[in-house]
């Protein structure tokens, strides 16, 4: 049997300040199998971002266990590519370089990563603004090149914070029909963090939901639709209804909780 | 309208403002000394500086070089330093209770009043007048580094850590190009200060130099000779502050107080 994408077992996690203990997550436990697209829907605040960042290394877990591939992750990991809320690019780089950052501080093959740049760019639609500057792209072409940055390594798993939180909806459903490509294409294993009920539909191939902080997962739901998406076609399917408005429910009682 | 000609009349409007006040400032002064409103000795015709300017040139450019070059040498080493001690408190939370109270102390200390004791210490050559200007241009090179320093986007941070960065990458390649919006302000300061240090420097002990110069002619109420030695000082200033403004426009194009520019893209 081959390991777990990724395998959390009874993680709680506890943020200490000086005045107050606050419990960000408690008692989650689940798996992702390699090749999934996991969506994690919750309300703002409930500590679905501080889930991603224990996964990545970048928090330590209070307790429980996380592993990646079946290695126990303690400290930051490089298996990984992370898209963060904001599109976080160096503001003095152009697209191109500012995806080829990944492979300098990697060491990567230079002639590799280029390669793997340019196709990246013409997958995600980037041609023709390879040389400008962050402030120069609007935000979707701005979360496209930090998607470029976060593939460019070809990483086995993806986590993505609320990529498209902060994009007008129509530039939001047209990134995530091209994540569903992208996701078919490469058979990267995605976990996406969102607090919108549609997207978490569309793309995953299975929603965790969260309840309010504390954080902890209320229900799992497959989403048995076919792995290719379209806007268009999905919204109108009743199994997209039927799961958008169970959702709606899990988290109209977790807020009473 | 082509664009040479829209460019003169872009540079025409920004321009005639201070050329106006320029003007305006030159002819008060001019009916001021002309009309012996105050005596010649104490405000010279625009003219007599003028020829003062002319005529001793020579002397006037070997003492300009003399203060020109305390101040390069003052400023560059406020900058190394002042960048060292910025990495140092922005790093580490020891460091910057180690360091803070020395670099203040340094700022508050009034620098005329230490001058002597360098001259004693160092005597009448470059050194005193160096270690002025060092103390005197440091400071803002220090606070503003260390605000750029600090002014790093967390999430900029968690990815070079999941890239795996080492902290000399992420200085390299995140940190300190950050920084240097911060920093390049803090040097068009310093580099206006090292001026007054390196003058400074010259009042108190010094054999040539313009301020050596301006307290001779003082003392011999030469007052074009004040004045254009003033001039000069000014020009040193203004000068150095302009290849700093230079250097930011070639190292930093990309901030945001640099630019002119619109998005690109809509979606």
């Amino acid at each position: 049997m081959t390991a777990a994408a990724i395998d959390i077992t009874g993680l709680v996690v506890t943020f200490r300040s000086k005045r107050a203990q606050t419990t960000a997550l408690t008692e989650i436990t689940m798996q992702v199998e390699p090749g999934e697209f996991v969506t994690i829907v919750g309300p703002s605040g409930c500590g679905k971002s501080t889930l991603l960042k224990v996964v990545a290394g970048l928090v330590r877990p209070t307790s429980g266990t996380v592993s990646l591939m079946g290695q126990q992750v303690n400290g930051p990991q490089k298996e990984i590519g992370f898209v963060f809320q904001r599109a976080a690019l160096l503001e003095w780089r152009g697209a191109r370089k500012n995806i080829l950052l990944q492979a300098e501080i990697r060491g990567l093959d230079r002639a590799d990563a280029a390669r793997r740049a340019d196709q990246l760019i013409e997958l995600t639609g980037l041609q023709g603004f390879e040389n400008a500057l962050p402030h120069e792209l609007s935000g979707g072409m701005q979360q496209r090149v930090a998607l470029c940055r976060a593939l460019l390594h070809q990483p086995r798993v993806l986590l993505m914070d609320e990529p498209f939180g902060a994009l007008d909806a129509l530039t939001r459903e047209q990134l995530n029909e091209e994540l569903n490509r992208i996701w078919r294409e490469t058979a990267t294993t995605i976990v996406l963090v969102t607090h919108s009920i549609a997207e978490a539909v569309f793309l995953g191939t299975r929603v965790e939901v969260m309840s309010q902080r504390p954080g902890r997962l209320l229900r799992t739901l497959d989403v048995d639709l076919p792995k290719e998406r379209r806007y268009a076609q999905v919204m109108s399917d009743p199994t997209f209804d039927r799961l958008a408005s169970e959702i709606r429910g899990l988290l109209g009682s977790g807020a009473n909780h | 309208m082509t664009s040479p000609l829209r460019r003169l009349a872009a540079a025409t409007t920004n321009t005639w403002r201070p050329a106006l006040v320029l003007a305006v400032v030159l002819v008060a002064w001019w009916v001021v000394a002309a009309r012996q409103v105050v005596p010649n000795y104490l405000v010279p015709r625009p003219e007599q500086v003028w020829q003062t300017l002319t005529g001793q040139w020579d002397f006037l450019m070997r003492n300009s070089f003399v203060t020109l070059w305390e101040t390069i040498l003052g400023f560059v080493l406020a900058a190394l330093i002042g960048l060292g001690a910025a990495v140092l408190i922005a790093y580490s939370k020891t460091m910057e209770r180690a360091l803070y109270p020395i670099v203040l102390f340094a700022q508050v200390i009034p620098k005329i009043a230490i001058a002597p004791l360098l001259i004693v210490w160092f005597g009448f050559g470059l050194t005193p007048k160096i270690i002025l200007a060092v103390l005197i241009a440091f400071f803002p090179v220090v606070i503003s580094g260390v605000a750029g320093l600090r002014s790093t986007d967390p999430e900029l941070l968690d990815l070079s850590a999941t890239m795996g960065a080492s902290p000399w990458q992420t200085f390299r390649k995140i940190r300190f190009p950050n920084a240097l919006p911060h920093l390049m302000a803090g040097l068009k300061v310093a580099v206006t200060l090292a001026v007054v240090g390196a003058v400074v420097g010259e009042f108190v002990g010094a054999t040539e130099g313009l301020g050596y110069v301006l307290l001779v002619a003082n003392g011999n109420l030469d007052a074009p000779m004040l004045f254009a030695d003033l001039f000069l000082m000014s020009a040193i200033g203004i000068a150095l502050f302009a290849v700093i403004e230079a250097a930011e426009a070639l190292l930093i194009p990309w901030h945001a107080s640099r630019r002119a520019g619109t998005p690109l893209t809509t979606s």
